[in-house]
């Protein structure tokens, strides 16, 4: 999978780091961003003991419900998060490199050059008042100091491999001028355009219709081949996970309650939670049977119940879940899951008690 | 029996192009479609947007004229109708939202809320409407005690509810779902859509159902209408539209669908280009365009819907001398014609 990474020239590395082949590209260590309360008195837990890993040019899917801390998620890996929220504890080891550690003058050269960021609205992403060409043009003008031509040249180029219908002309419009699937593919050119090893897309392609939500997916999927890119697809739709990704991570009220490679998840999920999100989707042509509604609602994150979040609404709760958060448990080879159900078939079950947040 | 049959309907909105008027174009947002909704079942229509699926509710919940074509309910020409008519028609068809955050008023009890149709339209006191208020909370699930809150203090998913026990207050014969469940959470959305099948049941409710989320519509309706530029290409029964679409759109529209499973594994039919404005439609048959299967007539003639394998497809590849040839065959054999 890693042997298409391009060695480009135009991808310099800025300072010594590990070889690619080792390891992981992205490692998330028990990262926990809270947003507190002007008078610190409300503490919420967005993202609380976060674990979790991507190699090059692999695709993670992170799916979650509204208020599950999937975007602060995002957010906290690129480190634009906003004044209210604090980084309160774990490593993120991007390329070997601690990106928590890091300045924000260094985490500039990171953003868009090393781990670029698709957002949901193309609208809202791209700058009404600047042309295509400008938009396109400007992350490689300032991480990679291209001269306005060549970087046009280039941006032209980019436009045509996210196919964009002729672009010579297309790079001198403005946004208005494109439908919202062309807008989706041009923030996807952005994204791409300095090569980065990681590009994160949070519901890339919730504002599409169903036949530009497919193009747009292979014209993704196509991106990361060619360029050996690692992806991150931010998602409450199973259905993308489905189709698009090798690993997943389900997030529920801040923590990650599984994850594991998809099919494995898909086959024999080991968290109630993630069990029942499955059968809660129709299907295509089984109209007869009921859907298996999970009861209740998400809880409020700056008020947890004590013990596993899950368990008010859990079918399949013990006394135990309501007075005990589980740890993480691994019931099989890289499958992990938050629950005491895993426990009893886990082989080995080491890892950090919840009551030391 | 059908509660609610559309014939030839149609609607076309003035464009106006620039600030000085000028040259006016015609949009054709639904152009001459036939559909029943019979008693007690469920009709799914999907499509793009741009479709004219949002326009089609708006004609059948009376919020938009139609240009010309008629609606029948109950078997009486809505055109015809005199001002208690219509009135009576109003009460018999409701519609529930999208955005549950949007369609409930935040300074309004939900006692008021769903007393309000009741208060409009029937002389109630306020102790009957109290009591209905509490039956139909009771009916969509919610404790009594939510009559004296506010729409902040639910979530979506019981602001849902609450919609529906408003659009259920007047006792109607039809519901309009417009995108229900899309702005729901995921571990919602079963909730609601069990909630409304079991109203159904219970109720002899007839639905129009309209979703982008092809699975749902399909779970949820007995019968499909795939709608293209205003136009209707293919409508039959749900589950064999879903497991064999036979037009060229439905069948890329049903394989963009994203998969249940990792380990689905279905035949992908990409298409290429976007929806084109309804302001100015392709000639002949509107997809052709962006048709894989696409025949020179196809830009010349414009295909009628027509009896294929027990549903009805508008499409060339189903024409007479085309009738048994396989639709994977026949694109090969374009030059035929």
């Amino acid at each position: 999978m890693s042997n298409s990474i391009p060695s480009s020239a135009s991808y310099e590395p800025t300072g010594q780091r590990l070889p690619v082949k080792t390891g992981p590209l992205l490692e998330l260590e028990n990262l926990s961003t809270h947003y507190v309360s002007a008078r610190g008195t409300r503490v919420v837990r967005a993202v609380d003991q976060v674990s979790l890993r991507i190699n090059p040019g692999e695709t993670l899917g992170i799916v979650g419900e509204s208020g599950s801390g999937k975007s602060t998620l995002a957010l906290t890996i690129l480190r634009v998060l906003p004044p209210a929220a604090r980084i309160v504890g774990g490593r993120m080891l991007f390329e070997g490199e601690d990106l928590v550690q890091k300045s924000d003058d260094e985490m500039r050269h990171i953003r868009g050059k090393r781990i670029a960021m698709i957002l949901q609205d193309p609208m809202a992403s791209l700058n009404p008042l600047f042309t295509i060409g400008d938009q396109v043009a400007e992350p490689m003008r300032v991480h990679e100091g291209v001269g306005r031509a060549t970087a046009w040249q280039r941006a032209r180029e980019l436009l045509k491999s996210v196919r964009i219908p002729s672009p010579e002309t297309r790079v001198t419009q403005y946004p208005h001028e494109m439908s919202g699937g062309m807008r989706q593919r041009i923030v996807g050119a952005i994204g791409i355009s300095c090569e980065p090893r990681l590009l994160i897309a949070d519901e890339p392609t919730t504002s599409l219709d169903l036949t530009i939500q497919a193009q747009y997916l292979n014209l993704l999927r196509e991106l990361q081949r060619a360029h050996g890119l690692a992806l991150i697809f931010i998602t409450h739709n199973l259905g993308i996970v489905a189709k698009m990704c090798d690993q997943l991570a389900v997030m529920y009220a801040g923590r990650v309650v599984e994850s594991g490679p998809v099919s494995r998840i898909f086959n024999a999920p080991a968290h109630p939670y993630t069990e029942a999100l499955l059968s809660s989707i129709p299907r295509m042509g089984d109209s007869e049977q009921r859907l298996t509604a999970i009861e209740g609602q998400p809880p409020d994150l700056a008020a947890l119940p004590p013990g596993c979040a899950f368990a008010p609404r859990c079918l399949r709760a013990l006394e135990r879940c309501r007075v005990e958060a589980p740890a993480e448990f691994t019931p099989d080879r890289g499958h992990t899951a938050r629950c005491w159900l895993a426990a009893s078939s886990a082989p080995s079950s080491v890892l950090l008690q919840s009551d030391m947040v | 029996m059908a509660v609610l049959e559309a014939a030839g309907l149609t609607k076309h909105f003035q464009a106006r192009r620039g600030i000085f008027g000028g040259d006016r174009g015609v949009v054709r947002a639904v152009d001459g479609i036939s559909f029943a909704i019979e008693t007690g079942r469920t009709l799914g229509v999907v499509g793009e947007s741009g479709c004219g699926k949002t326009t089609t509710a708006k004609l059948v919940l009376g919020l938009e004229d139609p240009t010309c074509g008629t609606i029948r309910f109950d078997g009486r020409d809505l055109q015809g109708l005199d001002t208690a008519g219509r009135r009576h028609y109003r009460k018999s068809v409701q519609a529930v939202f999208q955005d549950p955050y949007a369609s409930l008023n935040p300074r309004m009890r939900v006692d008021a809320i769903i007393a309000e149709p009741l208060v409009t339209n029937e002389s109630l006191s306020a102790a009957e409407a109290r009591s209905r208020v509490l039956r139909l909370l009771d009916l969509v699930g919610l404790p009594a005690r939510a009559a004296d809150l506010f729409p902040h203090e639910f979530s979506g998913g019981q602001r849902q509810r609450i919609a529906i026990a408003r659009a259920l207050a007047l006792s109607p014969k039809l519901i309009v779902l417009d995108e229900p469940v899309s702005a729901l959470d995921v571990s919602i959305r079963a909730q609601i859509l069990n909630l409304l099948r079991d109203l159904q049941a219970e109720l002899g409710l007839s639905y129009l159902f309209i979703a982008h989320d092809l699975a749902a519509v399909a779970h949820m309706s007995h019968t499909i209408v795939v709608m293209y530029l205003g136009k209707i290409v293919e409508s039959g029964d749900a589950r064999t539209l879903a497991r064999t679409p036979k037009h060229p759109y439905t069948e890329a529209l049903f394989s963009a669908a994203l998969p249940s499973h990792p380990d689905e594994r279905r035949e992908e039919v990409i298409l290429s280009g976007e929806v084109p404005s309804p302001l100015n439609p392709p000639s002949g048959c509107r997809f052709h365009p962006r048709c894989p299967h696409a025949m020179p007539r196809c830009g010349e003639k414009e295909p009628l819907l027509t009896p294929v394998e027990g549903r009805f497809v508008a499409c060339h590849l189903y024409d007479e001398s085309e009738r048994r040839a396989p639709i994977k065959i026949a694109a090969g054999a374009a030059s035929v014609s």
